[in-house]
């Protein structure tokens, strides 16, 4: 996949892994199939084979060639889920310790990104409030608050390998831990309405000169005194206190 | 254009009259519907706080009595059944219409309920819990009215001694709607 | 009434109020083919945006983002809604069931016929949205509110109120019609025509509309909830007024995913039905079918939630799905498997039906095991709402609702017209239609991998996407698109111009076995002239010591 697309994150190696690992144990079985589709195709045409030959399916010397293939499925499937189920643990169910906090507000159509600014608390003076544009330091790891102020959002950074909904009503926590420096694209991934397609924001990955060197260039009235957290629910991975 | 019978209307591969096979696959689709209806008034009931206070302002009593009408029309219907069976169309007639009177005294009932809570500021927009409950009951009523229409339609076959087996159908549908509302009453008027 | 009588009808009385099963039949299918082709033109609209943004389309003009939007969510509806249930299910349910079980109409004519006249209906509500203030709806085809529900935020008040409207008369449609199916199927059986000898298509058919039943109840409720919040701004799905959005989600996609499977299955069914006529070989192991196929249909109820990994669930309720989603692949891979094993020492001739019906299980493959990529949590956490999934349903879905109902077409259009069509024109259809759907979903998958996000009407505010590499995928996607519909061309001559001139059918011109080929073609009114009697399965080919390599179901010996 980095041959694609970039990594930039420490889970994208594991998200990775699990593509290549179904493309392998997938794939195996779909040229298996499809070799043997083609090689049935090709040797028992008309003109080849003139006479069809008589076979029910239905006895246990006929039913073995269907049942071994589909045990060998079954086993397949297992790894795939085991994987799958080891790697969302460590993405989605599990937050590590934060070194800093963002809060990401999703509207109709842009992207509000609060910074906890230089005392590394949000909801204090000199949190920073950037439209369309985050600034992360590279090798911190970061939770980040997701918000909606309409509609559905999802707040998508494909080098990441990251995607989450931003669901009206709720706070979602989330992280991730930026791992090379440049800047990438963030998308919106859900539907939110007619410019959803130019719902597009940056992300500025910096090493920690690079960043203090923006917190210093900004002016003061570039950092916003409006980070009031609402009274939501807030909804946190590893406790899922919203069962639906 | 008058409608001939195709064969395939008479046919019953598996011993179970078609009218009664596809009475019992119309209960199975409404019961999924009332079934996504309700649970999804459970779920959010239980994830949600305040709506005990909500389901406070229904009124038991209309409730109770409402049960007890349509606990009794389903009586009605069953010696409708009975007396189908026996070929007293007369009687069957009379029991019909006692089940639809008990429709109607239903329906009434609830329209005094209704104009009375709508009256209190007690209406659809004040909450999820009476969006579900104007959704639900209203929902269930329409099931009560259709019955009620197609009961009137078939006593008229039944007098002239036509199609009796549809008593039975008709019974089963409206059991059906009875059993749609035991599940209502509690979770809507008891539940406080 | 006999066949003299009949010819005294009107025509309006013979083919717009008819009650007969195979008029009805036709009526679903050419009101999909209808629907298809407008499906097929928005998607030319839209992909022409996306390949060259900010120019005007041929034929439609400047796609604007609003435009846009609503071309690609009503695509998604009509070409799910208004194509594939109505010719998968309706029209080849309806024509089909009573000449494959041996009786002269459905159970119930008179709610076969209410259920065409809602379906209509339902389509024209649709259409109308398109010409209302604010245009159609513009919230893709999941709806989502709080976008769906509220105007605010779609800006489309009437369209988004039509669309519901639309989409519920829709279900009603075919809850009617499934009821009559399912009851056909129990109750109007030829004398002798044992579980086991019902031909697979009717049980698929049959099957699908019970998983539909089963699953479209919470929808249908949250349909007349999402109504509500639309007209009387109540909060079943607000968070402000204590609902939910993702409440939504769930009732839509416990009934979106089986419908996958409720398409499916029909296809599977047409599939099986060519399969033997042209490798004159018996189907591998019609129980294991069966089985596999009630099997996938009970366990396509509980995988709705991989639509979901990302959407603010509780994340450990993923995991749940994970394992239910990848296990729906034993049975499934169960069916090919037993698909590919039909044609092993088969005889096989490649008639237009034969390769799309062969064509539909090498694509469909692709299009089942990139699935694993989706419904496994871990990856999809990436793939999610990317072009990636829109390359994986559209070969799951291509292969149903066109490669496999176009393999139905061939293989029944002499039953249907009497009359044979051109198989010249026939290859050339297939392959113009096989090769261009290729050219366009695989650079998709490429595009997806590489972080194509949907529902995007230009690329250009995504400096990432907006590569000329990656543009000229999209373009070759969209070039390849043209080239396919243009390739439905010779497809349409030749429905049209068989329809007459055709070489005449005859009775049984594939040699099958099925009851419906035992009669005239097109069948009569009433469809035989003594209903027949059924003595043994319906895939007896090439049965040892037999001269004539086919063994029709009702030949006594």
């Amino acid at each position: 996949m980095q041959f694609i697309i970039e990594r930039a994150s420490s889970f994208a190696a594991d998200i990775d892994f699990m593509i290549l690992l179904i493309a392998l144990l997938g794939g195996f079985w779909f040229f298996v199939a499809q070799g043997i589709l083609w090689y049935f195709m090709f040797a028992y045409r008309r003109s080849k084979n003139p006479k069809a030959a008589y076979v029910s399916g239905e006895k246990p010397e006929e039913t073995k060639w269907i049942h071994w293939p589909h045990y060998a499925v079954i086993v397949c499937d297992i790894v795939i889920i085991a994987f799958a189920l080891k790697i969302w643990f460590g993405v989605k169910q599990t937050l590590p310790p934060p070194d800093s906090t963002i809060r990401i507000v999703a509207q109709q159509w842009a992207w509000k990104f609060y910074h906890p600014g230089p005392d590394n608390q949000l909801g204090t003076a000199d949190d920073i409030g950037t439209v369309d544009e985050l600034h992360v330091e590279v090798n911190k790891t970061y939770h980040f608050k997701l918000e909606s102020d309409d509609v559905l959002h999802s707040f998508s950074v494909p080098v990441f390998r990251l995607k989450q909904d931003a669901v009206p009503g709720r706070i979602i926590t989330g992280w991730f831990k930026p791992t090379k420096t440049g800047q990438f694209d963030i998308q919106c991934a859900e539907m939110c309405g007619i410019a959803h397609g130019a719902m597009a924001a940056r992300i500025h990955i910096e090493s920690p000169e690079d960043h203090q060197a923006w917190v210093k260039s900004l002016r003061p009235d570039q950092v916003t005194k409006q980070n009031q957290q609402e009274s939501t629910t807030e909804q946190n991975p590893s406790k899922g206190t919203e069962a639906i | 254009m008058s409608f001939p019978q195709p064969i395939a209307t008479n046919r019953s591969a598996t011993g179970i009259p078609t009218g009664k096979l596809a009475v019992w696959w119309v209960i199975g689709s409404e019961i999924v519907i009332f079934g996504g209806l309700l649970v999804s008034y459970i779920m959010l009931r239980l994830f949600h706080s305040g709506w005990d206070a909500e389901a406070a302002h229904t009124n038991t009593w209309f409730g109770a009595i409402n049960t007890f009408v349509l606990l009794t029309s389903s009586l009605f219907v069953v010696l409708a059944h009975q007396a189908a069976e026996a070929g007293e169309e007369k009687k069957a007639f009379r029991l019909i219409w006692l089940t639809i009177g008990g429709g109607a005294i239903f329906l009434i009932n609830k329209a005094i309920e209704w104009s009375g809570e709508i009256s209190h500021g007690l209406v659809m927009t004040k909450s999820v819990f009476w969006s579900f409950y104007y959704t639900a009951c209203g929902l269930h009523a329409l099931h009560v009215i259709a019955g009620m229409v197609i009961m009137a339609i078939i006593s008229f076959d039944v007098l002239k001694k036509q199609h009796m087996n549809r008593v039975e159908l008709i019974g089963i549908y409206w059991h059906f709607v009875d059993i749609v509302w035991i599940f209502l009453f509690p979770m809507l008027y008891i539940a406080k | 009434m006999s066949h003299a009588e009949h010819a005294h009808q009107s025509i309006w009385q013979k083919y717009i109020f008819s009650t007969d099963h195979k008029v009805i039949g036709l009526q679903y299918l050419f009101t999909g083919m209808f629907m298809a082709l407008l499906g097929g033109f928005f998607s030319y609209a839209f992909r022409m945006q996306m390949a060259f943004p900010g120019k005007d389309v041929p034929l439609w003009g400047l796609v604007t983002a609003g435009e846009y939007n609503a071309l690609i969510t009503n695509h998604g509806t009509i070409m799910i809604f208004w194509v594939a249930m109505p010719v998968l299910i309706a029209a080849l349910g309806n024509f089909l069931i009573p000449l494959m079980i041996g009786c002269d109409d459905m159970v119930f004519p008179r709610i076969n016929r209410l259920s065409f006249q809602i379906f209509f209906l339902s389509a024209v509500v649709l259409l109308a949205s398109f010409f209302v203030p604010g245009g159609a709806f513009a919230g893709a085809w999941t709806a989502y509110p709080p976008l769906s529900s509220n105007p605010d935020y779609s800006l489309t008040p009437l369209g988004s109120v039509l669309w519901l409207i639309a989409v519920a008369l829709e279900f009603v449609a075919f809850l009617l019609g499934g009821i009559n199916f399912i009851t056909t199927m129990m109750n109007a059986r030829a004398p002798g025509m044992k579980m086991y000898d019902i031909p697979i298509l009717v049980w698929m058919i049959v099957i699908a509309s019970i998983v539909f039943m089963a699953s479209v109840g919470p929808l249908v409720a949250g349909a007349v909830m999402l109504l509500f919040d639309q007209l009387f701004a109540v909060g079943f799905y607000n968070p402000a007024k204590g609902g939910d959005p993702i409440l939504w989600q769930h009732l839509f996609w416990f009934f979106g995913h089986p419908e996958v499977y409720v398409v499916l299955l029909p296809a599977m069914g047409i599939v099986a039905e060519i399969l033997p006529v042209f490798a004159r070989k018996k189907l591998f192991g019609y129980k294991t079918i069966l089985y596999t196929a009630i099997a996938t249909g009970t366990l396509s109820m509980f995988v709705w939630a991989h639509h979901q990994f990302v959407a603010g669930i509780d994340p450990r309720m993923a995991n749940v799905f994970t394992i239910t989603t990848v296990l729906i692949s034993i049975p499934i891979a169960e069916m090919v498997f037993v698909y590919i094993a039909t044609l092993y020492k088969g005889s096989i001739e490649f008639s237009s039906a034969m390769l799309f019906a062969l064509s539909f299980l090498v694509t469909f493959l692709l299009g089942g095991v990139t699935g694993i990529f989706l419904g496994a949590s871990a990856s999809d956490i990436y793939f999610h709402d990317t072009y990636f999934v829109l390359a994986h349903f559209h070969f799951t879905f291509v292969p149903i609702a066109i490669l496999a109902v176009f393999a139905g077409i061939y293989y029944w259009y002499p039953k249907m017209f009497g009359r044979m069509m051109n198989e010249t024109l026939g290859k050339i259809h297939f392959w113009g239609t096989i090769i261009t759907f290729h050219l366009i979903f695989l650079p998709l998958f490429y595009t997806g991998a590489a972080g194509d996000h949907r529902r995007i009407y230009n690329y250009d505010n995504f400096p990432d996407l907006a590569k000329p590499y990656m543009n000229d995928l999209r373009i070759i996607a969209t070039i390849a698109l043209i080239f396919m519909l243009l390739f439905q061309i010779p497809f349409l001559y030749n429905f049209v111009v068989s329809w007459k001139k055709g070489a005449k059918a005859g009775k049984n011109p594939w040699n099958a076995n099925t009851l419906e080929w035992t009669t005239e073609s097109p069948p009569p009114h009433g469809n035989w002239k003594e209903l027949p009697s059924v003595y043994r399965g319906p895939y007896e080919y090439s049965v040892p010591g037999r001269a004539s390599d086919f063994w029709p179901q009702n030949e006594k010996a």
